[in-house]
């Protein structure tokens, strides 16, 4: 049987500390740390006491009883709840007495007199907290003979989660995860006593985008996944550690599957990542490894369509390309979707080819120097002091690591300072939060540390920078230069550089970084102007990812061949002369690197669809056809080649292997190019300054592939202050024409005040009219007319 | 359309400045949105959820735990017969069956004509006056069924209009603070000494 | 502003007339006690001028050793409480407790309708005594006279300058809010009381670590006090802790407002002589109620409350005093005894009890939520005569699993059963869940031949109501 129970993940011991205290639970002595909870002290000394709605990553409530132990008072033992009671030097606990064991059956008891006996057909049962503690600490009968507790059958409360209200037992977890953690309060106690129930507000779904959590941490079956209901039951499932690749935070997750499909995600506590959370993209996205549309095996273009073909027909042919090909003209875009090893043996490859035009970003991150600062990790960040926020909205781009942050702001433990064009998610939580139209975020962020009191809280303590791209429509030359000013003001901070892609920030490491300045948007260029013979796009869709619509275009049309390595037939994969499938997430071992240079393992689950490959083996392959034999026959002989290859990849082969939190590896420190931000233009005040952001769910093909969470995506519009509105003289929801020197597009509009006057916000990639139609790469900023039409 | 009014949200603005955090004000909003539509309607628990700073779940969840707190309409006149012990002791079993009669609906019923609503209540701190009974939380004491019959005379001929608001309205006199007197509510983090009056000194 | 708003039929509360002392009463029978005219008109605000011409501390000191117990149901003395909070943490606030809803319990109410001024002058001579810098005083829902009588005294005092900004032109600057409930009895538990006077679910909290003198209202040090408690401080400050002490016994000084109902000839609320009234004064005294309605036989009576065990003529002599009532099995709480002749349907009148309980139960913890419940469905069960003998006992088992151990209950010398002293063991939050248990317990122990001839003689007694 396989069970999950991340709530009893207590990491070793920690060090002697001054605070260390000992305590014996059943006569056994527990080393503790003062202010610990009991439970936790007896959890990590293998003494279960049964618990339902203490969980150790939110505060505890002690509300089900559940927990009672016997402890040694000045009047004689006396029962408390082990979750909220702190150990005390020289406490008695005991957890074996017959009062206890009394305890613990007659709660089970109560707890199961409104419970419905449906475990056969429930979708947590074998896996049920209920269930199993009803086994080891039930009395085995119930004598409860009244009528149960009824209510209609499940209801949805989001689009993802069901809610079975007899099944719940009341434990206060979903509901204190969305109120303290994801900081969604959308589900609530109502009623009260025996009538209390979970709800949300009519028409109001819990529409968070960490619901999948509560599904996890719901201690029966009362919550429920919508894309796992009725799918398997937990016997017939099998599962493996691995990390959650959709953006870069790196949650650690298990992957389930049963009859080489995947059913499921789970969320598992690592304390330097992700505490156990998932964000529901990250948690549903699996649906894409299963689905019908994945590519099965090569095609080869001819004419107009393609025809299916061998690999080593495809193979060769794309070998044939790159040995005929005229030095220099060769171009990788992508890698940052696949493991370490996957872009190391494409970097490997390249360097054979004498590749220069590289990059695994697609003209939507920061450039590599970012790495060049001294490196900060989440715990850093989260650990104290001040944080500074140049970033996109977390929340959109890096769910969990907006988790952590919003965690620390909220228990006080740092103080964020944030300047953005527009609100984000953690503005609630900033200690100063400063709306700064796009071009001018250095100016702004200046002007705001040279206040005497932020300057004094700069001073106090560690600084962290947060840095990523908060908008595509403005050059990321503004965004470095804020760091700089920053780190200008604060020399002793540190940067958690936010680039977003799964495995950008490894696939840059170990290989795939641009070489002498030359970036996807100038690779691009290259290409339209003739001077790629052979593009190859490594999971890359410049199309639909690139900001500048018309750069990506003209780029894969002006490259004499592409060839695609993808797992669908993405919107540039149709351009392609030579697609590739390749293995997907969850069919493949290796590692990956998250935000921090974490390194961490990912797992292979299932065997590959059709006849798709890892995209090392593909490399590895091509390597040897164009006569340059690399040796490598297995994984294990690409990781020993990196870790001898590539600085500070050394320990990870091994530790990686055996560690859940992985390892932070520091490798090496590109140059820093000093770089100017060109001043942006003053904008005309009847102009909007465009805010181009990215949302959770948008048309990413992980998302538009997984039906649970395809439908998601708010839709394109653009978004700006109410008066603004009025100036416009439109109606929110009505139609506007968006317009530059380069386009113009109509969209449907709508009203926020988090949005400053002056800002127009449009969303990334999402289905409806293209606003990249209006961007030009090398534009310090663009702005844009918006009139009511 | 009930949404608080803009003399309400003028109420509620004032009543919210009293505490040191918006959201306790959320008690007395909710009451003052039930004295407006004489129950509280989703538009204004959506409305007093954008005024103290909660979500409209939150809301609900803290204004269903209340026994007060109507989600439908109820009559203008809500009658709760106390049936906690010293009304049970004193009959208030008999004083409900005689009242289901002479109104004709059951405990949780309204009258055809919107009137009144009759409802089982628990202990209402009167117990020496058993059994007893409130009209829109007015109290009538050792009532028998004679003058359980003479309120409901009453209530209908409109003899107790001037008495008995209507229901959603409990207190009719409301707290003022004169602005020149009042102290002020400061939320409790930016308070960062002790009192004036105790001149530094700790108090014991 | 009317001064006289609001409305009730006349009634009439025994409220004791004799010439013994009376602390918190003295006013009620002036018609116009309620206003600030009257008030200042009988001594009014004369203790808080008093407090104001001394030192905080000073005033602090002599609550303490006046020894007022709190009047809400524990008996924790006042001035011990204020002194229990964190030094240097800053605001503090006062909160006090008007939710009056304990089955039996009345004398907050006709405190807060009949004499509002001593209740704010008391909360004066409180915040200023203990450095508490805002006080809100949150009055039951239910209560539309006491909101309004207070709401109008307010509004007064406000304008004369006893509350608000530089109170009669001292240092001394505090704000008094009005709030009141929505209807939850347990919101009366003060760690509940706080929740909802954030604006949340009356839920009560966990203490430790919540009490409320430490972390409170906000995280910040909040006293919180009953009503009468705090009606007892202008009396007190005027007259000095002495005068105060010299009513009473050592360990209960003062007096004390009692509601005496049910089955007596003369229910009222009587402020009685701490510690020295028995409850045989009080039940067949001349001067209280006079002896048992239609000169019936006492069958039981409830003496603190409706979550008190019960008491039988065993314990008549019992004198109102905390300790002697512990020791005699059960606890005076709140101040209201609830007396039951012979003709009392005594199952039935436990299910009143219960049912009472188990509506309220906030619903947090499990003991309470799911046992109350099933204690209510199970004594309704054998009430309408459907019960088996395995019900009784399922009872006595549920209530383990709410209190573990041995429950407090009343000797009785007929049954030959000694009895077991207050308190209990719990494994709820709260007392709600134990509430719900204590009458099943008490009648079972006591009456439980009641509750066999139920179970045995199936369907043969009539369903009728508690009392003829
Ligand atoms: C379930 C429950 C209900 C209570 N109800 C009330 C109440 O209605 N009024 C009251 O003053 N105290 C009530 N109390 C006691 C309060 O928790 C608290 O002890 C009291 O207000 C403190 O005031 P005092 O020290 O002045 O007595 C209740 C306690 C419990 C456990
Ligand atoms: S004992 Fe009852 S009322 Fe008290 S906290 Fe528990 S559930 Fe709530
Ligand atoms: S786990 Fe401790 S009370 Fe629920």
């Amino acid at each position: 049987m396989t069970t999950i129970d991340n709530s009893a993940e207590v990491e070793n011991t920690p060090p002697v500390d001054p605070n260390a205290v000992t305590i014996t639970i059943n006569g056994r002595a527990v080393a503790a740390r003062k202010g610990e909870l009991i439970i936790a002290a007896a959890d990590r000394a293998n003494e279960y006491i049964p618990r339902f709605c203490y969980h150790p990553r939110m505060s505890p409530v002690g509300m089900c009883r559940q927990c009672l132990v016997e402890i040694e008072g000045p009047r004689g033992p006396m029962m408390v709840v082990s979750c909220m009671t702190p150990v005390a030097d020289g406490q008695v606990v005991r957890t074996d007495t017959p009062q206890v064991k009394r305890a613990h059956e007659g709660i089970l008891e109560l707890l199961l007199a409104n419970h419905p006996l449906d475990c056969p057909v429930c979708d947590k049962g074998g896996e049920c907290p209920l269930q199993d503690q009803a086994f080891s600490h039930g009395a085995g009968e119930s004598r409860f003979v009244e009528e149960k507790r009824h209510y209609e059958k499940p209801i949805a409360i989001s689009d993802l989660v069901f809610l079975d209200r007899e099944r719940c037992i009341l434990c206060d977890r979903c509901t204190r995860f969305a109120d303290e953690v994801a900081g969604d309060p959308l589900i609530s106690f109502t009623q009260r006593g025996n009538n209390t129930q979970v709800m949300t507000f009519p028409n109001e779904p819990f529409a968070s985008y960490f619901s999948g959590n509560t599904v996890q941490i719901c201690p029966v079956g009362a919550l429920t996944a919508q894309p796992y209901r009725f799918k398997a039951r937990p016997w017939d499932l099998e599962q493996r550690e691995s990390t959650c690749t959709t953006c870069s935070v790196g949650c650690r997750t298990v992957v389930q599957s049963s009859r080489d499909e995947i059913l499921r995600y789970q969320g598992v506590d690592s304390d330097p990542v992700n505490w156990g959370w998932l964000c529901d993209r990250g948690r549903f996205n699996f649906q894409s490894v299963n689905s019908e549309d994945r590519l099965v095996s090569p095609q080869v273009k001819s004419g107009d369509s393609f025809t299916s073909a061998s690999w080593s027909d495809a193979l060769e042919t794309v070998a044939r390309t790159m040995r005929l090909a005229t030095p220099g003209s060769i171009a990788i875009l992508g890698g940052a979707r696949g493991t370490n090893e996957d872009a190391f043996m494409w970097a490997t490859l390249a360097d054979a080819l004498g590749v220069t035009m590289r990059d695994a970003q697609m003209d939507d991150g920061l450039p590599t120097s970012i790495f060049s600062y001294t490196q900060a990790t989440i715990d850093s960040a989260c650990a104290g002091g001040t944080v500074i926020l140049l970033a996109p909205d977390l929340k959109e781009e890096l769910p969990v690591l907006h988790l952590r942050l919003r965690d620390a702001a909220d228990k006080k433990r740092i103080r964020i300072i944030e300047v953005s064009s527009h609100e984000s998610g953690l503005t609630k939580q900033a200690w100063r939060s400063v709306r700064a139209e796009s071009g001018t975020i250095a100016t702004a962020l200046g002007a705001l540390l040279a206040d005497s009191e932020v300057a004094a809280q700069l001073a106090s303590g560690p600084v962290t920078i947060v840095a990523g791209r908060a908008n595509l429509a403005e050059s990321s030359a503004h965004t470095m230069a804020a760091v700089d000013v920053a780190v200008g003001v604060a020399s002793h901070a540190a940067v958690l550089p936010v680039l977003r892609r799964g495995n950008v920030r490894g696939a840059l490491s170990v290989g795939l970084a641009p070489q002498n300045g030359k970036d996807a948007a100038a690779i691009l260029e290259a290409s339209a102007n003739g001077h790629v013979e052979c593009l190859i796009l490594l999971g890359a869709d410049p199309m639909s990812d690139v900001a500048d619509a018309d750069l990506a275009r003209r780029g894969i049309a002006g490259a004499k061949f592409v060839v695609a390595i993808d797992t669908f037939l993405t919107q540039s994969a149709a351009h392609a002369d030579v697609v590739l499938p390749a293995a997907a997430y969850g069919e493949k071992d290796g590692t990956t690197m998250n935000l921090e240079g974490r390194v961490t393992n990912v797992v292979q689950k299932i065997t590959p669809r059709g006849t798709s490959r890892a995209d090392w083996m593909i490399a590895a392959e091509l390597a040897d056809l164009v006569g340059h034999d690399t040796g490598v026959t297995t994984l294990a002989d690409v990781q020993k080649l990196l870790s001898s290859r590539v600085p500070g990849f050394g320990v990870t082969t091994t530790a990686v292997a055996i560690k859940r939190d992985g390892v932070v590896v520091s490798a090496g420190t590109p140059v820093r190019t000093p770089l100017s931000a060109t001043p942006a233009p003053t904008r005309n005040s009847y102009e909007f300054r465009l805010d181009l952001s990215r949302k959770l769910y948008d048309r990413a093909v992980g998302t538009i592939t997984s039906p649970a969470i395809a439908e998601l995506s708010v839709g394109a519009s653009v978004c700006i202050h109410p008066l603004d509105l009025e100036r416009v003289g439109a109606a929110v929801g009505a139609t506007v024409r968006v317009s530059n020197n380069h386009s113009s597009i109509v969209l449907p509009v709508a009203a926020s005040a988090a949005v400053p006057r002056g800002t127009a916000v449009v969303p990334f990639n999402q289905p409806g009219a293209d606003i990249r139609e209006l961007i030009r790469h090398g534009e310090s900023v663009v702005d844009v007319r918006i009139e009511s039409m | 359309m009930a949404r608080l009014t803009e003399e309400n949200v003028r109420l509620a603005r004032e009543i919210i400045s009293r505490y040191p955090k918006p959201r306790s004000a959320t008690i007395p909003l909710l009451h003052l949105a039930q004295e407006q539509d004489g129950f509280v309607t989703n538009e204004a628990m959506e409305h007093i959820g954008e005024l103290v700073g909660a979500t409209s779940a939150e809301v609900y969840g803290t204004a269903s735990f209340y026994e007060m707190f109507k989600f439908e309409p109820v009559g203008k006149y809500l009658i709760n017969i106390c049936g906690t012990m010293s009304c049970a002791l004193m009959g208030a079993e008999e004083l409900m069956h005689h009242a289901e009669a002479r109104l004709g609906i059951h405990m949780g019923g309204t009258t055809p004509d919107g009137l009144i609503t009759l409802e089982r209540a628990e202990c209402q701190a009167a117990c020496t006056e058993a059994p007893c009974l409130q009209v829109n939380y007015r109290y009538r004491f050792r009532v028998t069924a004679e003058n359980f019959d003479t309120l409901v005379d009453q209530l209908q001929s409109g003899a107790l209009e001037g008495e008995i608001p209507a229901h959603g309205t409990v207190a009719a006199v409301r707290q003022h603070i004169p602005a020149d007197k009042a102290v002020g509510a400061i939320a409790p983090e930016d308070v960062t000494e002790g009192p004036a009056w105790l001149d530094g000194k700790a108090a014991l | 502003m009317t001064s006289n708003p609001g409305g009730t039929w006349p009634h009439a509360p025994g409220y004791y007339t004799g010439d013994r002392p009376k602390i918190v009463t003295s006013r009620f029978e002036y018609e116009d006690s309620y206003t600030l005219q009257r008030y200042e008109a009988t001594d009014g605000y004369k203790g808080l001028r008093a407090a104001l011409s001394k030192p905080a501390a000073d005033v602090h000191e002599e609550v303490k050793n006046a020894t007022v117990l709190g009047r809400g149901g524990a008996g924790f003395p006042a001035g011990n409480k204020w002194g229990l909070t964190p030094q240097g943490v800053w605001p503090r606030y006062l909160v006090v407790n008007g939710d009056e809803s304990e089955p039996g319990t009345y004398k907050d109410r006709l405190l807060m309708e009949r004499d509002p001024h001593q209740l704010i002058e008391g909360c004066l001579i409180a915040c200023y005594a203990a450095g508490l810098s805002r006080c809100f005083l949150y009055i039951r829902g239910e209560m539309a006279l006491a909101q309004e009588r207070v709401a109008a005294a307010l509004n007064e005092a406000y304008a004369a300058g006893y509350v608000g900004k530089n109170i009669l032109g001292s240092k001394f600057s505090v704000d008094i809010v009005l709030h009141w409930g929505a209807g939850a009895y347990v919101v009366g538990e003060e760690t509940a009381l706080i929740e909802s006077l954030e604006g949340n679910r009356g839920m009560p909290r966990l203490k430790p670590p919540y009490f409320p003198a430490a972390i409170g209202l906000y995280g910040q040090p909040t006293i919180v006090n009953n009503v009468e408690t705090l009606a007892n401080l202008p009396w007190l400050a005027r007259n000095g802790a002495a005068a105060y002490t010299a009513i009473g016994t050592a360990t209960s000084p003062g007096t004390r407002m009692v509601a005496v109902s049910g089955h007596v000839k003369r229910p009222g609320v009587y402020e009685i002589i701490n510690g020295l009234t028995t409850f045989r004064d009080l039940l067949y005294g001349e001067e209280f109620c006079q002896g048992i309605r239609n000169d019936n036989e006492l069958k039981a009576f409830v003496p603190g409350g409706g979550s008190a065990p019960w008491f039988t003529e065993d314990q008549l002599d019992v004198a109102f005093e905390g300790p002697q009532a512990g020791a005699a099995g059960s606890m005076l709480g709140s101040g209201a005894v609830m007396v039951m002749d012979s003709t009392t349907d005594i199952p039935r009148a436990a299910l009143t009890l219960t049912r009472f309980y188990a509506h309220e139960s906030c619903g947090k913890c499990t003991p309470c939520r799911e046992g109350g419940t099933w204690l209510e469905r199970i004594l309704s069960r054998v009430v309408d005569g459907k019960g088996t003998d395995a019900d009784l006992d399922q009872l006595l088992e549920v209530g383990q699993s709410i209190c573990p151990g041995e429950f407090p209950h009343a000797s009785n010398a007929k049954l030959g059963i000694s009895a077991v002293p207050f308190p209990y063991r719990m494994n709820t939050i709260c007392f709600v869940g134990p509430s719900a248990y204590a009458p099943v317990h008490s009648a079972l122990t006591l009456f439980r031949s009641e509750f066999e001839a139920r179970v045995t003689k199936r369907n043969l007694i009539p369903v009728t109501a508690v009392s003829q």
